[in-house]
């Protein structure tokens, strides 16, 4: 299978370590992969901020970046939704790119959603241990149908141990903009999220998109959790003891 | 009502900073949120009943002039008067007119949102009639002052049984009351003296039903049913989308709003209500008038907003709504609240009136996936943001930074040079910690959290190196 990373501009920004994690899985479920150099972001915050134009520039941008790869994988539920669910909504108006977002929507993955339900990994290549609670993010859970996938990788770790939180389903309060317009507001529904995970004991927190988990990171460190880790999925999986 | 949307920031800084109302938010949110959950599974086909309520209410918006029209006449057989308004001073002027006519002085109200709109009670008073709230949460609100309503179901979600004790202590001059069916007690007490005494009765309409002119109305405490058949005259108000075409229609929906609502299966009283009392009867009105209302809806008909007319005015947007549920219903500023008012302030009000609230919204989409007639509330809202860019509304700093993340992204050299820098700025501002306490390039940020220092090198540097 040959799949082309969508790496996402938080992750080439933030965390680069998850976009190689993400590379080292698609290899163990035997995936030759691709990083085309041109990408950068997905154009979800100027589409949820309600530049149509910006948005659709960017939407075309990133289908000609993915022409011809057999799959795109991305380490987000939340881009992988913007590029499968919104480029056919926001290229509505021109037909010609309109089917190419369409044909491209075929082709987009999030990552535990491909590494499950297409690839169908038999090994993860990290040994992780400890205890996990699963953060589910909003757009990757009612916009791509996340739920049991990063599940069904966790439990193939025999040193995992997931308790789940009281509304995991619940917003963290990030919400893209939201959580620099709105701060404290974005602050006080993250406090929540943060007093549900840590209700559970679990040592760390883990999610698939990384907005999300940099504003969680960042409530616990400002409450004064100091041991809490906050971590990707596909850290997770890719960890070694 | 007057809109205080404009200062929504402030509103919320308030609520935020309310320790008695962030413990009543608490409280409420997990009554709402887990019976609803319990609820909808007494209906085998949730989804698909979803799906037809939604069928429904579309059949009804695409020609709405005719269904309100085919209401107008099979309300008018049954010998009700149906009158229209445009907006909340026509409102007024027709129940202070009716009232005028039936030599009324005392008038029970049960709840109605769109008197909120007109700020009705207020009218009444200055027209020389009493408007009594019989809605037990209305009453609270009334005798507090006229406070407005916090929650379309749950009026005063936003208090604590404490606060109501105090207040009725005050009020009534009685010996102050800690138990619920005490106070209860004395509310009905005060109220049924005005329930035998009112010449008028105002009510909203849940749903108004085309095919037999009828009004439906679901309350929990029965002051519905008083105030729509004691007294001489019916004056019901309701918006102009509320009508559906039949009973059979309507079955449908009242399986899901009570649901989708409080969790009930069912509501304590559903009446549905047709005609004045004839001669045979021994209840009922003697006049009825129906006052349609549009205050913006009819503009709002064929839009791209057109799906937000469906709405049945359930709550379960707002009760599931994280923003809500962390800074309660009056942070809003106007009529609605959470999610559906948030599209609906802004609608109805001027989108410049309400410039935050459509911004207020994390996108999450837990009222998009609870809406009980399916309205897409999240796309609304960002709808409503792309009218914002569009008419210059947005602040000069936001519109740049969007214009600068635009050019750069769209171009992967800027992009390689811009994050090159950015990722070494926030490296440096980090200072060797792990994050960065004060963040001035986006300081809300930082208000309430650090913000985590990023690795310090860009994915895309590295992955170039490692192939090199």
């Amino acid at each position: 299978m040959r799949v082309a990373l969508f790496v996402t501009c938080l992750v080439d920004l933030m965390r680069p370590r998850i976009g190689f994690a993400a590379i080292e899985l698609l290899e163990a479920a035997g995936c030759d992969v691709i990083v085309p150099a041109g990408q950068t972001c997905c154009g979800q915050p100027v589409w949820n901020s309600g530049d149509r134009a910006a948005a659709a520039a960017l939407a075309k941008k990133v289908i000609d970046e993915f022409v011809g790869s057999e799959y795109v994988v991305v380490p987000s539920g939340s881009c992988a939704d913007q590029i499968r669910n919104e480029y056919p909504v926001i290229l509505a108006d021109e037909p010609e790119w309109r089917a190419r977002a369409v044909e491209l929507a075929g082709r987009v993955y999030e990552l535990t959603d491909f590494l499950v339900n297409v690839a169908h990994i038999k090994t993860l290549p990290g040994n992780f241990s400890g205890s996990v609670t699963y953060h589910d993010s909003c757009t990757g859970l009612r916009g791509m149908g996340i739920k049991e996938q990063p599940r069904a990788l966790l439990a193939k770790m025999s040193g995992v141990e997931l308790k789940e939180m009281a509304a995991a389903e619940e917003c963290c309060g990030f919400g893209g903009t939201f959580s620099v317009k709105f701060g404290e507001i974005s602050a006080a529904i993250a406090a929540k999220k943060c007093g549900n995970a840590c209700a559970t004991g679990a040592q760390t927190i883990v999610g698939g998109d990384l907005g999300c988990l940099l504003n969680i990171e960042g409530k616990l460190r400002r409450l004064g959790d100091e041991t809490t880790q906050v971590r990707h999925i596909a850290e997770v999986l890719t960890a070694k003891k | 009502m007057e809109s205080r949307s404009r200062h929504f920031k402030a509103n919320a800084a308030a609520s935020l900073a309310n320790p008695v109302l962030q413990t009543n938010l608490k409280t409420a949110k997990g009554k709402f949120v887990d019976k609803r959950a319990i609820a909808i599974k007494e209906i085998d086909d949730f989804e698909g009943s979803r799906e037809a309520a939604k069928n429904i209410r579309n059949r009804v918006l695409e020609n709405l002039d005719l269904w309100l029209e085919k209401f107008e006449e099979s309300a008018t057989a049954r010998g009700a008067t149906v009158l229209w308004a445009k907006d909340g001073e026509e409102i007024c002027r027709h129940v202070a007119e009716i009232g005028q006519r039936h030599g009324v002085q005392k008038a029970a109200k049960s709840k109605s949102m769109l008197s909120e709109e007109a700020n009705l009670n207020l009218a009444l008073t200055a027209a020389g009639i009493r408007p009594i709230e019989t809605d037990l949460g209305e009453y609270i609100l009334q005798i507090n002052d006229n406070e407005p309503p916090s929650h379309i179901i749950a009026p005063v979600v936003h208090k604590s049984l404490d606060e109501v004790a105090d207040l009725f202590h005050q009020v009534h001059k009685t010996p102050r009351k800690t138990e619920i069916p005490a106070l209860t007690r004395e509310a009905r007490e005060v109220l049924r003296e005005h329930f035998l005494t009112a010449d008028m009765g105002i009510s909203g309409g849940n749903f108004l039903v085309a095919e037999t002119g009828s009004v439906a109305l679901v309350t929990n405490e029965g002051n519905g049913r008083m105030v729509t058949t004691l007294p001489r005259v019916h004056v019901v108000i309701t918006g102009i989308e509320k009508v559906v075409p039949t009973l059979e229609d309507l079955t449908l929906l009242l399986r899901l709003l009570p649901r989708s609502a409080t969790g009930q299966s069912i509501s304590n009283y559903v009446s549905v209500l047709t005609g004045v009392k004839t001669p045979e009867e021994r209840d009922g009105p003697e006049h009825l008038y129906f006052i349609l209302v549009d205050n913006g809806r009819a503009d709002v008909v064929g839009t791209e907003f057109q799906d937000m007319l469906r709405c049945i005015r359930c709550g379960a947007c707002m009760n599931h709504c994280p923003v809500y549920q962390t800074i309660g219903g009056h942070a809003y500023g106007w009529v609605y609240p959470g999610p559906m008012g948030s599209v609906l302030t802004p609608l109805y009000t001027g989108l410049e009136n309400a410039i935050d609230l459509p911004q207020a919204a994390t996108l999450c989409n837990q009222c998009g996936v609870v809406c009980p007639v399916m309205i897409p509330l999240p796309e609304l809202l960002r709808r409503l943001r792309e009218k914002q860019v569009e008419k210059h509304l947005r602040p000069w700093f936001e519109r740049f930074a969007l214009k600068i993340w635009a050019k750069v992204a769209a171009s992967p050299s800027l992009y390689a040079l811009g994050s090159w820098l950015g990722v070494r700025y926030l490296k440096w501002l980090a200072g060797g910690r792990d994050r960065i306490a004060v963040l001035s390039a986006a300081p809300e940020w930082t208000l309430g959290r650090d913000f985590p220092a990023p690795e310090g090198k860009t994915f895309r540097e590295l992955y170039r190196k490692g192939k090199k």
